[in-house]
C-alpha cells in the first residue's frame, strides 16, 4: 500500500479550501456521505426487523411502536450522520453505519434480555428495572459525544500538544475509584471501578483508556527516533537509554497497578496489550512484542500465585461445570451450546438465565438467540469495525495520527477479544464491556468518543491535502528513519 | 510505521479467526455433549415449555400437566393420587430425574418420539404448540386404589401385583410406603430437594418398587413351582403318595425340616399330593424336591420366568433359585427357603401361568401410545414367553390351588368366587417375623385375575404372622375389586 503515502490526490488537487464542496468536483475525492447514509438506512431496517422478531416471539409490545422505534433509531444517526456530513465530510464512510448496526443490536438484545429478567423478577417478587430505556439515552449522549468530538477536535494533531495533560488526567480517572471511598465507588462484585453520583455511575477506565492512548500516541511519536537509535545494545537488541524509557514503563506500570489494585483483570490486560502494540508500531521493532509477552507471561504466573481472585478466575475457565465460580461461564457455554449454529431465534432462547447477560455476557445471548452464524457476523462488524481504523492509520500522514489511530483500532478489537473469549471460554473471563453491544453508560459514552477521533482520522487520511502545505515532495516522516546510518561503536 | 500497522492488522484478524474456531468449538462440536449436561437447565425448561402428555388408565387421569404462571417453567406435572399409582407412573423432577412410565416412556410424552415425527411436523406448520403424546395403561384403577389402600391403611409394608392371565396385562402393582411424584415434581427446587432427602432417608425405602425390584424368599407359594415339575416328570400325579411325617431328617446333615407348628399332614402316615399343597406340608414338598431333583427344579422355574430379563417396560429383577450345593439345601429350596427369591411380579407370573393352562405371558404395563389428539399411535401385543406346564399339569395344580384356599384362613374371603390360591409364609433369619404371601386367581375356573401379595415382616401381626392371616385378605381385596368393581 506505498499508494497511501503517495497518494495522486496529494499532488493533483488543485487549489481548493479542500472542503469537497464546489471546486473541481471532477478531480476531488469523493466525500461518500451517500454511501454512509444508504448503509445506515440498512442497519436500520436491520435493528428494526431484529425488534420485530423479539416482538413475534414475545409478543411484548404492539407492532405499531416497534416502527416508531425504527424511525427514532434512524432519525437519531441521521443527525449523526449530519455532523460528520458536516465536520467530518472525507471521514470513512463504513465506521458510522457498523457502530449503529452494533449499538442498535446491542439495544434489542438487551431489551430481549429486560423482558426475560422482568418475568424473572415478577416471579420472585422483585423490583425490576429494565436496561434498555438507559442504553437509549446513553447511546443519545454518546451521539451527541461523537458530534461535539468533530466539533472540538478540527484536527487530530492538536491533540498531541494536551499529551501529558492527556496521560495525567488519564492516570487519576484511571485511580479514582481505588483512592475514593467506598461510599462514591462502591465495590461491585470484587471489582471496585466504578463512581457513582446519585442516580448516575460511571466507569472513568472508560475514558482514561482513551486519554491514555492520547498520551502514548504523542509520547512514542516524539521519542521514536531515541527509542531505535540511542541506548545499549544488549543481545543483539538496541535498549533505550532509561530516561527515554521511563516515563512510558511508570504510565504503563501505574496503569497496571492501579486495574490491579481495582481487581480489574480486564482493563489491565487492555492497557498491557494497547501500551505492547504501540510500542511495536511506533519502533517497527518486534522484539518489544517478544520483551512484553515475556513480562506478560512472568506478571501472570506471579498474578495467580499472588492474588486468589486470579487462582478462582482460571480454575473457572479450566473448571466451568465443577467449579464454584464458574458458574456464569457453564450457564453461557450451556446457552450457546442450546443456539448451536443457527440460533434459537431472537426471543426463542433463555439468554436471562446466565447471570450479567446483558453486561459482560451478551455476546452469549447473541450467540444464543443468533447462533453461531449471529456471533459470527458480529464478530466480523468487529474486525471490519476496527480494521476501518488501521486503514485510517495507514493513509494518514502524520505519525501521531498513524499511532493514535492504529492504537485506537486495535484497543477496541483486543477489548472485543478479551471479552469474547473469556465468555466463550478461550480464555479465563475478565470483566469487559462488549464495545457499543453492552448494557452500559460509561462503556457505550467513551466508545463513541474513541469513534469519534477515528472518524476525525479517517477524515484527515482522505482529504485531499491542502496547497498551501509546502514540500509537497518530501517523503512523509514516517519513512525517513531508514536512511539513518547505524550508530558506531 | 505502515508495516507494523498492517502486521497488527493482520494480528487482529488472527484474533477473530482464533474466537471464531473456538465459537464452533463450543456451537458445533462440543453442542450435544453441552446441551445434554446434566447441570444444563435449558435443556430441562425445554421439557417444561411444552405440554408433556398424559398417563391415563381405563380413562382415568393418573398424570397430566397444567399450564402454571411461571416464564421458566410454563407446565407443572400433577399426578392425581400420586402415592397409589406411583410405581406406575414414577416421577417426573427437573432435579432427579424420572422414574416409572414418566422415564421409559419419556421420548413419548415428551413428544420427541419417532412415531410423533409427523405430528411435530404438522403442529409446526399450522401453528399449534408442540405437545406429548398420552400413554394409556393396563392398570385398572380400581384394583390399584383397592391393592394400595389395603396395605398403606394397615400401615404395614409390601406389595401387590394382579395380572391378567389371559394376556399378561398388569391390572395393579402397588407398594407400601409409597411416595408423592407430586412432591418430586414441585416448581422449587428447594422442595423437590426435601422430598427427595426425607424420602431417601426413610427407612422404609418408599423409592424402590417392590413389585419388580425386591427380591423376598417365597416361602410356600413356592411349592407351586415344585409341584409343577414333579407333575411334570410324570412320575407324580393329584393323589400320589407323598410323607406325612410332622418333621424329617435333613439327609447328610444333623438337622431337622419340621412341617409349621409341627403338624402331621393329615392323619395317615402318608397323604396325597393335594393335600399335602392344601395343608402346605414341608416335609413333602421337601421330598419331592429332593426326588425329582435340583435340574428339574430349575427347569420349571425357568420356564415359569426365573432368570429373565423382563422389562414391562420398566426393568424386572430377575428372580433366582439360588446355589443349591447339596441335598439338604434341594430339600429347603423345594419349600421355597435357603437361596429361593422372588419378585411379586415373578410370583403374580406364576400365579397368572397356572390360569392361563400353563401359558406363560409376558408381563405389559403398556395398554398404548397415542397421540396429542388421542389417535392411537402404538398397541402392545400380547407376548407369550412360552409353555411353562403343560395344560393337564395347569389344571392339576389349580385344582390342589381350590383346595388350598379352603385350609386358608377365611379373612376377606369373596361369596360366589371361587379362588384358587396358595399362602406362604417365609421365614428370613433369625428373630425376624415372617413375610406373608398369598399368590391367587380367581374365578378358579374361568380365571380373569391372578395375583401376589406379600407383606413384610409379619405385618401388624408379628411372630405369629401367616401368609393366610397378613398377605390373603390384601389380595382378596384386589381381586374383589377387579371381579365386581371395587368395594
Amino acid at each position: 500500500m506505498a499508494a497511501t503515502s503517495t497518494n495522486p490526490d496529494n499532488r493533483e488537487t488543485p487549489g481548493g479550501p479542500g472542503t469537497g464542496k464546489g471546486t473541481g468536483a471532477a478531480t476531488t475525492t469523493p466525500t461518500r456521505r451517500g454511501t454512509e447514509l444508504v448503509l445506515l438506512a440498512f442497519a436500520a431496517v436491520v435493528v428494526t426487523c431484529a425488534l420485530t422478531l423479539v416482538n413475534l416471539n414475545l409478543e411484548s409490545q404492539p407492532a405499531s411502536q416497534i416502527l416508531y422505534y425504527g424511525l427514532a433509531f434512524l432519525a437519531l444517526f441521521g443527525l449523526a450522520h449530519l455532523a460528520v456530513r458536516r465536520w467530518a465530510p472525507y471521514a470513512d464512510p463504513l465506521i458510522l453505519p457498523l457502530v449503529a448496526f452494533l449499538n442498535g443490536l446491542g439495544l434489542v438484545l438487551i431489551h430481549r434480555i429486560d423482558i426475560g429478567n422482568a418475568a424473572e423478577a415478577e416471579r420472585a417478587g422483585e423490583p425490576f428495572g429494565p436496561a434498555a430505556p438507559s442504553q437509549v439515552f446513553y447511546t443519545a449522549l454518546g451521539l451527541v459525544l461523537l458530534a461535539l468530538v468533530l466539533v472540538f477536535v478540527r484536527d487530530h494533531r492538536t491533540l498531541a500538544k494536551y499529551s501529558y495533560t492527556c496521560g495525567l488526567v488519564g492516570l487519576v480517572a484511571l485511580a479514582l475509584p481505588a483512592v475514593l471511598p467506598s461510599m462514591i465507588a462502591p465495590n461491585i462484585n470484587g471489582a471496585k471501578l466504578w463512581i457513582k453520583l446519585g442516580p448516575l455511575s460511571f466507569q472513568p477506565a472508560e475514558l482514561a483508556k482513551i486519554l491514555l492512548l492520547i498520551f502514548f500516541a504523542s509520547f512514542l511519536v516524539s521519542k521514536r527516533e531515541l527509542f531505535t537509535t540511542a541506548g545499549r545494545r544488549f543481545l543483539g537488541i538496541d535498549l533505550p537509554r532509561a530516561r527515554d524509557l521511563a516515563p512510558v514503563l511508570v504510565a504503563w506500570a501505574a496503569s497496571i497497578g492501579i486495574v490491579v489494585l481495582e481487581r480489574d483483570l480486564g482493563t489491565s490486560l487492555l492497557f498491557f496489550g494497547i501500551v505492547l502494540v504501540m510500542i511495536y508500531i511506533a519502533t517497527e521493532r518486534a522484539v518489544w512484542i517478544v520483551i512484553g509477552l515475556s513480562l506478560f507471561a512472568a506478571g501472570c504466573l506471579a498474578a495467580y500465585s499472588l492474588f486468589g481472585h486470579v487462582q478462582q478466575r482460571v480454575d473457572a475457565w479450566l473448571n466451568p461445570m465443577t467449579s464454584d465460580s464458574g458458574y456464569q461461564l457453564s450457564e453461557a457455554l450451556f446457552g450457546m451450546a442450546t443456539g448451536g449454529i443457527g440460533g434459537s431465534g431472537l426471543g426463542g432462547g433463555r439468554p436471562a438465565i446466565v447471570p450479567y447477560a446483558k453486561n459482560d455476557f451478551i455476546l452469549a445471548a447473541a450467540a444464543e438467540e443468533l447462533g453461531l452464524l449471529g456471533l459470527a457476523a458480529l464478530l466480523l462488524v468487529y474486525l471490519l469495525l476496527t480494521a476501518r481504523g488501521l486503514r485510517a492509520a495507514l493513509a494518514v500522514r502524520d505519525s501521531f495520527g498513524k499511532l493514535l489511530a492504529g492504537g485506537l483500532g486495535f484497543a477496541m478489537l483486543l477489548q472485543v477479544f478479551v471479552i469474547a473469549g473469556g465468555v466463550t471460554g478461550l480464555i479465563p473471563l475478565t470483566g469487559l464491556t462488549t464495545p457499543f453491544l453492552a448494557a452500559g453508560g460509561s462503556s457505550l459514552v467513551g466508545n463513541y468518543v474513541l469513534v469519534g477521533l477515528l472518524l476525525r482520522i479517517s477524515d484527515a487520511s482522505r482529504r485531499p491535502q491542502q496547497p498551501s502545505k509546502p514540500q509537497p515532495q518530501q517523503p512523509p516522516i514516517a519513512e525517513a528513519h531508514t536512511e539513518l546510518v547505524e550508530r558506531p561503536r | 510505521m505502515n508495516k507494523p500497522l498492517r502486521r497488527v492488522a493482520m494480528a487482529m484478524m488472527a484474533m477473530i479467526v482464533l474466537l471464531l474456531a473456538n465459537a464452533t468449538y463450543v456451537q458445533v462440536i462440543r453442542a450435544d455433549a453441552l446441551r445434554n449436561h446434566s447441570g444444563n437447565s435449558r435443556t430441562l425448561y425445554q421439557q417444561y415449555s411444552t405440554p408433556r402428555g398424559q398417563i391415563i388408565a381405563d380413562g382415568k387421569l393418573l398424570a397430566s400437566s397444567e399450564a402454571t404462571d411461571s416464564e421458566r417453567f410454563e407446565y407443572k406435572r400433577e399426578y392425581a393420587n400420586g402415592p397409589a399409582f406411583a410405581p406406575a407412573t414414577g416421577y417426573f423432577s427437573f432435579v432427579y430425574g424420572r422414574g416409572g412410565i414418566e422415564r421409559a416412556e419419556n421420548e413419548v410424552l415428551s413428544g420427541t418420539a419417532d412415531s410423533l415425527a409427523l405430528n411435530r411436523l404438522q403442529r409446526m406448520f399450522s401453528g399449534q404448540e408442540q405437545q406429548g403424546g398420552n400413554v394409556e395403561l393396563t392398570l385398572n384403577p380400581a384394583m390399584q386404589q383397592t391393592a394400595y389402600d389395603q396395605l398403606a391403611d394397615s400401615g404395614v409394608r409390601g406389595s401387590v401385583v394382579a395380572l391378567n392371565p389371559q394376556d399378561g396385562s398388569i391390572l395393579a402393582m402397588a407398594n407400601s410406603p409409597s411416595y408423592d411424584p407430586n412432591r418430586l415434581a414441585s416448581l422449587s427446587s428447594e422442595e423437590q430437594q426435601q422430598a427427595w432427602n426425607e424420602l431417601r432417608e426413610a427407612p422404609d425405602d418408599p423409592l424402590v418398587d417392590r413389585a419388580t425390584s425386591t427380591l423376598y424368599p417365597p416361602g410356600s407359594t413356592f411349592k407351586l413351582i415344585t409341584a409343577a415339575a414333579a407333575l411334570e416328570t410324570g412320575k407324580y400325579d393329584y393323589n400320589s403318595k407323598v410323607t406325612a411325617k410332622s418333621s424329617i431328617k435333613l439327609p447328610k446333615v444333623d438337622a431337622q425340616l419340621p412341617n409349621y407348628g409341627g403338624a402331621t399332614c393329615g392323619s395317615m402316615p402318608t397323604a396325597p399330593l393335594w393335600e399335602a399343597m392344601a395343608r402346605s406340608c414341608n416335609t413333602a414338598f421337601a421330598e419331592v424336591a429332593g426326588d425329582i431333583g435340583e435340574k428339574k427344579l430349575r427347569e420349571t422355574a425357568r420356564s415359569f420366568g426365573f432368570g429373565q430379563d423382563l422389562d414391562i417396560p420398566m426393568g424386572v429383577e430377575q428372580s433366582s433359585i439360588g446355589d443349591i450345593e447339596n441335598q439338604a439345601q434341594l430339600y429347603q429350596s423345594g419349600i421355597g427357603q435357603f437361596n429361593v427369591r422372588m419378585t411379586p411380579m415373578q410370583n403374580a407370573m406364576v400365579a397368572a401361568a397356572i390360569a392361563n393352562d400353563g401359558k406363560v405371558m409376558k408381563p405389559h404395563l403398556m395398554e398404548k401410545t397415542l397421540a396429542p389428539d388421542m389417535s392411537v399411535l402404538d398397541r402392545t401385543d400380547s407376548e407369550e414367553l412360552g409353555q411353562a406346564v403343560s395344560p393337564d399339569v395347569a389344571h392339576t395344580i389349580r385344582d390342589m390351588m381350590i383346595k388350598a384356599e379352603q385350609h386358608a384362613g377365611d379373612e376377606g374371603k369373596i361369596s360366589g368366587v371361587q379362588i384358587a390360591s396358595k399362602t406362604g409364609t417365609a421365614e428370613h433369619g433369625e428373630g425376624k417375623d415372617p413375610h406373608g404371601w398369598y399368590v391367587a386367581f380367581a374365578p378358579a375356573e374361568n380365571p380373569r385375575i391372578a395375583v401376589a401379595a406379600v407383606v413384610e415382616d409379619g405385618g401388624n401381626v408379628g411372630a405369629d404372622a401367616t401368609g393366610s392371616k397378613i398377605a390373603a385378605p390384601v389380595a382378596r381385596a384386589v381381586i374383589r375389586a377387579g371381579l365386581q368393581g371395587g368395594g
